[in-house]
């Protein structure tokens, strides 16, 4: 077997385990699934009016716009689940277990980071179940879908490189666990949850800028309208700076922790 | 024999700690070799830069003939390592570990498959191996962190402090597990802090202080190093002061071990025990029991480092787990 088929399998299994850990967890998974879900239910059952302000992109309804705003909530909240588990690795020592093994150390932050893709792809799919269970229908059809399914996936990877890093960094669960509000604060100002266009200043500027309003917009547009390739384009090149930032800053805190043991 | 681990100068520090001193050693291929010490005493710093998870901060060590820092991936190819505390995920079943091990060394899907039964037979554990690890006690811990160490048949074995916690029934166990390994051709380089566990187990001990070296050989070369019985008394009333008072003139006081006990090394063994009896009475101390003690491995630790090895480990236990 080839080096890289073995690396492969060494990404694939760590992968794996992570998705295990994540539904043995409860806490690790609730924020994931349950939150985003209680959340959508509670704003588009009492904020579906919201969809007649002037200046609200058109759609069908509101659960059909949140859509996008609650699988960026959930893939977010995956790389921070993914970070915390890392961290909860290293404070067990089991990371030690992995590092003692004859495999490229930078498979195990990729192994991790597998699984936190693969919580992104079943929350995505969870989404858009709900969705179209409840009604909502995907403009762009399968197509749509299908993008909307990738962004989210990629998303939840680049996003976990930035939680790894700072499990790596730091080594402490309750660290990484502590970041959750900041999640969300960062995530309150992008278009995740309400049209830029009905925002106030600074918030408006603020989104206009942030990342993640690129990323929801990618994966909002396919739903709400078709797919527009400039929005796409933006997404994929988000979803790419905040790749690379985690990977390069994983490849760091690694290099860190490797040193000081 | 070729030498399975060669250490020269091997040092770490964390800033301005220095936790592992220049030590020097040599593992030959085959051999049991123990690491003695207490808490703190650059143990499990060394097993880490040996087992390549801590970069030293000078001098050179090999491990199966490979540069631990230059040829790292090749080292962790030879090695099995258990380290102190078994890192185990409680959410993982004893068999997906044993896999997962196999999958990190590289052994096919199938194979890997095979051999973690035969291990999960082999430490016992076949049984709860669909159990999640959480739910094992912990002498099956270390049990399947054992098994996970042998999955890829390592040259050489590293265990941290493998019965530390452990009660006497699972500490037997892991030493005969240990003891078959070797009688197999494995090298196994063991940390402890138990006398016995090196006694028993090892061809070859290094006792650690304070990050150095500061005596080795087989446990009978150093006892016999050692040299003289001495008598350990306990004393009725407690009058320690006293009773070594007297007994100065007549041999080599050794460090106390609790307040009514005095251990005395005396040149003719059993024939000086009437003579040491007759002193303390003269002088009045009520003695409550006596024995005549072979040198053991503890008084090697006594004469190297002015302490007693389990007592301080025991204090240290007490304070804090730290590094060993």
């Amino acid at each position: 077997m080839s080096a890289l088929a073995t690396n492969a399998r060494v990404v694939k299994a760590l992968g794996m385990r992570s998705v295990r850990q994540t539904f043995r967890r409860p806490q690790l998974i609730a924020p994931i699934i349950v939150f985003p879900t209680v959340l959508l239910a509670i704003q588009t059952g009492g904020a579906s009016a919201a969809v007649n302000l002037p200046g609200f992109p058109p759609v069908e309804s509101f659960l059909q716009f949140m859509l996008a705003g609650a699988m960026m909530q959930a893939l977010m909240l995956a790389g921070n689940s993914g970070g915390i588990a890392l961290a909860v690795d290293i404070e067990m020592g089991f990371t030690d277990r992995l590092f003692s093994a004859p495999i490229p150390r930078f498979a195990i932050v990729l192994g991790r980071l597998a699984g936190t893709a693969a919580l992104g792809l079943f929350s995505a799919l969870w989404f858009l179940a709900i969705g179209l269970i409840f009604g909502a229908s995907i403009e762009a059809g399968v197509a749509g879908a299908l993008l909307a399914i990738v962004l989210v996936t990629a998303s939840a990877l680049a996003v976990g490189g930035i939680g790894a890093a700072i499990a790596l960094r730091t080594g402490s669960a309750s660290v990484v666990q502590g970041l959750f509000p900041l999640v969300l604060v960062v995530l309150f100002l992008s278009s995740a949850f309400f049209p830029q266009e009905l925002m106030i200043e600074p918030a408006k500027t603020i989104a206009e800028y942030n990342p993640l309003s690129f990323i929801v917009e990618g994966i909002r547009e396919p739903m709400i309208s078709g797919i527009d390739a400039t929005d796409t384009l933006y997404a994929v090149l988000a979803i790419l700076g905040i790749v690379i930032a985690g990977l390069l800053l994983s490849a760091r805190a690694l290099r860190h922790r490797l040193r000081v043991g | 024999m070729a030498d399975a681990i060669v250490v020269n100068g091997l040092e770490r520090a964390f800033g301005e700690v220095h936790a592992v001193q220049g030590i020097d050693l040599t593992v030959a291929e085959g051999e049991i070799y123990a690491f003695l010490g207490p808490n703190g005493a650059g143990k499990t710093t060394t097993v880490r830069m040996l087992t390549t998870l801590l970069l030293p901060t000078g001098g050179a060590a090999t491990v199966a003939g490979r540069d631990v820092v230059k040829e790292a991936r090749a080292v962790r190819a030879s090695i099995g390592v258990a380290l102190q505390e078994a890192a185990l995920d409680p959410l993982m079943t004893g068999r997906e570990l044993i896999r997962l091990q196999a999958t990190l060394q590289g052994i096919p899907t199938a194979e890997g498959r095979r051999r973690a039964d035969d291990l999960l037979e082999r430490v016992d554990l076949a049984a709860a191996a669909d159990r999640r690890v959480g739910t094992y006690s912990g002498g099956m811990q270390r049990r399947l962190d054992l098994a996970a160490a042998l999955v890829h048949e390592p040259r050489v074995l590293f265990l941290d402090e493998p019965t530390t916690g452990l009660d006497p029934v699972s500490r037997k166990t892991i030493w005969e597990e240990v003891r078959a390994l070797n009688d197999a051709g494995t090298t196994v380089f063991l940390t402890t802090q138990y006398l016995e566990e090196a006694d028993q187990l090892a061809d070859d001990v290094a006792i650690i202080d304070s990050g150095r070296i500061v005596a080795e050989g087989s446990p009978d070369s150093l006892k016999a190093e050692f040299g003289n019985p001495h008598i350990q008394l306990h004393l009725a009333d407690g009058s320690v002061a006293e009773a070594e008072a007297v007994l100065a003139p007549l041999g080599k006081l050794l460090p106390p071990r609790d307040g009514r006990c005095v251990e005395v090394e005396v040149p003719n063994g059993a024939a000086d025990i009437p003579r040491v009896v007759r002193a303390l009475d003269e002088a009045g101390i009520a003695v409550e029991s006596l024995e005549l003690v072979r040198p053991t491995l503890d008084d090697v630790f006594v004469s190297k480092t002015g302490y007693h090895l389990e007592e301080e480990s025991e204090e240290n236990a007490e304070k804090a787990p730290v590094d060993g």
